[in-house]
């Protein structure tokens, strides 16, 4: 097996692509992030861990616009991401100039796939070390889309998906719990299934929420802080609630 | 979407051997110098040469029910009629057309070019292109053969989500968006009929009638165009033909040439 990982261009006998189950790794191993589609907004998350005392915590953004209309997360190689965030940026400029419309989040989802793809099948260069979540909405139809890709270069719509960090148990209690909403009950969703994996408290997670009306806005610490008491007390009175009649009998 | 500049692709095979005696040297920049003996004054023998082969009439105008797009069907080599039955309006899909002016073949190749660039869109989007993108995907291409002689003089006309949709393009690289245009020798004589008769509420008969009698004017004034006068429209579903009239029957359909009055008859003399 180790003879098959160092030039990823080469097949393993059993149909792997070494590298890029590799650059999975690598994103296993990032930040959580989180996405789920409502009716008029997507909300993305992500964690944010601990800022050093002196660090800027405003020059570390996690999630970013490439265009008014859409937004990305991702989880994994930072440094990669900024390459292929810009790459994105460039491409959306460029659709709008040669077409005169603005690109659909489908488009752009498969430019970012696109190119994730064409450094699994070259000599000499790795794979993309990041999984995205593209969150936006169609020009012209309104429509909120939310779409993952990975570092093979597939991607896939979703109404609701995490990455990074403990994916595996965000994802379980998004399909345990999720069901349309809109508004600040998506915003709520996300923030549930983050703090799932994510130590309680707006000073460790970061959201942004995409409308069509305003595109991207993130939220300021206090207003997550908020949601964040609200959610807690909800699950208090849950959990009263469940062990109230349970002692009247 | 990068611009297609693949017109542009130098010919560095030709340089490539001169280059390697250059290495080791710092080259001096330098840039390809077209193969020709009049270089101050070749792009303008070029477009000359084709020059006149813009004599044609083609209109189109958007209206309150879509757009109208009208041709003449003559084609001119100087003095000489080669051809009074040229298809002008091109199909670039089911519902795109283009009209042609300038060079023929240019105009029906970069047509043709466009329409599998719209196909592809298609495909790749799942859903149609828009006018405005059309234009601006042809646009793209002339520019860059910016200079090297292409001559196309076009009319984009559709119907896409937004509504109907007209654009000029040229071989200069020129895009203009608007609501009447008219192409060729014969386009003044057109514009005068064109303008006078011009109303935004037109039923599609007034305005097939409108582009019908435009053509029949420019022919009539205009030696290089002629033939037949077609009129095409576009609407939510698409272009349909309406109507291919030759231009000679148009005149006495407008001009009926009434008998008239003689006043004296002509009487055979007898003997003398």
């Amino acid at each position: 097996m180790a003879r098959y990982d160092r030039a990823i261009t080469v097949f393993s006998p059993d149909g792997h692509l070494f590298q890029v189950e590799y650059a999975l790794e690598a994103v296993r191993k990032g930040n959580a992030a989180v996405g789920v589609r409502g009716s008029d907004v997507v909300v993305l998350g992500v964690e944010k861990k601990s800022t050093p005392k002196l660090q800027d915590s405003r020059s570390v953004k996690k999630i970013v616009s490439l265009d008014d209309h859409v937004a990305l997360a991702c989880a994994g190689l930072k440094a990669d991401a900024r390459v292929l965030i810009n790459r994105a940026r460039i491409e959306c400029q460029s659709h709008r100039l040669t077409v005169e419309d603005p690109v659909t989040v489908e488009y752009i989802t498969r430019y970012i796939a696109g190119m994730q793809q064409k450094y699994t099948q070259s000599g000499g260069v790795r794979p993309f070390g990041l999984s995205t979540l593209i969150a936006g909405f169609d020009p012209y139809t309104c429509v909120p889309s939310l779409y993952q890709t990975d570092p093979s270069g597939t991607f896939q719509a979703w109404k609701a998906n995490a990455t990074g960090r403990n994916s595996n148990s965000m994802r379980e209690f998004l399909e345990k719990n999720y069901k349309e909403t809109s508004g600040q009950e998506t915003v709520k969703l996300a923030i549930r299934a983050l703090l799932e994996v994510v130590e309680s408290g707006g000073k460790n997670i970061e959201i942004a929420v995409m409308t069509k009306e305003h595109g991207l806005r993130q939220l300021e610490e206090a207003e997550i802080d908020a949601i964040v008491a609200d959610i807690d007390a909800e699950k208090a009175a849950a959990e009263a609630a469940k062990k109230g009649p349970a002692r009247e009998t | 979407m990068k611009l297609d500049t693949s017109g542009l692709e130098s010919t560095a095979l030709f340089f490539g051997l001169s280059n390697e005696l250059l290495d080791g040297f710092s080259a001096a920049p330098f840039f390809e110098v077209p193969n020709t003996t009049n270089f101050d004054g070749f792009q303008k023998e070029a477009i000359q040469m084709v020059k006149p082969a813009k004599g044609t009439t083609t209109l189109a105008f958007i209206f309150k029910e879509g757009v109208m797009v009208a041709a003449d069907s003559r084609a001119s080599m100087g003095g000489y009629i080669s051809s009074q039955s040229v298809k002008k309006i091109i199909e670039i899909n089911p519902y795109m057309l283009g009209t042609m002016a300038g060079g023929a073949a240019d105009c029906q190749f970069w047509h043709r070019n466009l329409g599998i660039k719209c196909r592809l869109h298609e495909l790749a989007n799942k859903r149609r292109i828009s006018v405005t993108g059309a234009s601006k995907l042809l646009a793209n291409i002339l520019y860059s053969y910016r200079g090297m002689g292409l001559s196309v003089g076009t009319m984009i006309a559709g119907w896409d989500e937004t509504g109907p949709g007209l654009y000029y393009v040229d071989s200069e690289g020129g895009r203009l968006k608007g609501t009447r245009f008219s192409v060729g020798s014969g386009s003044p004589y057109a514009y005068g009929v064109l303008d006078n008769g011009y109303r935004y509420d037109m039923s599609i008969e007034e305005a097939a009638e409108l582009a019908r009698r435009s053509i029949y004017h420019a022919t009539f004034r205009d030696g290089a165009s002629g033939g037949v006068a077609s009129v095409y429209y576009v609407g939510p579903d698409g272009w349909k033909k309406l109507s291919g009239d030759d231009v000679g029957e148009l005149h006495y359909k407008y001009y009926p040439v009434t008998p008239s009055t003689v006043e004296q008859e002509m009487v055979e003399v007898a003997g003398a």
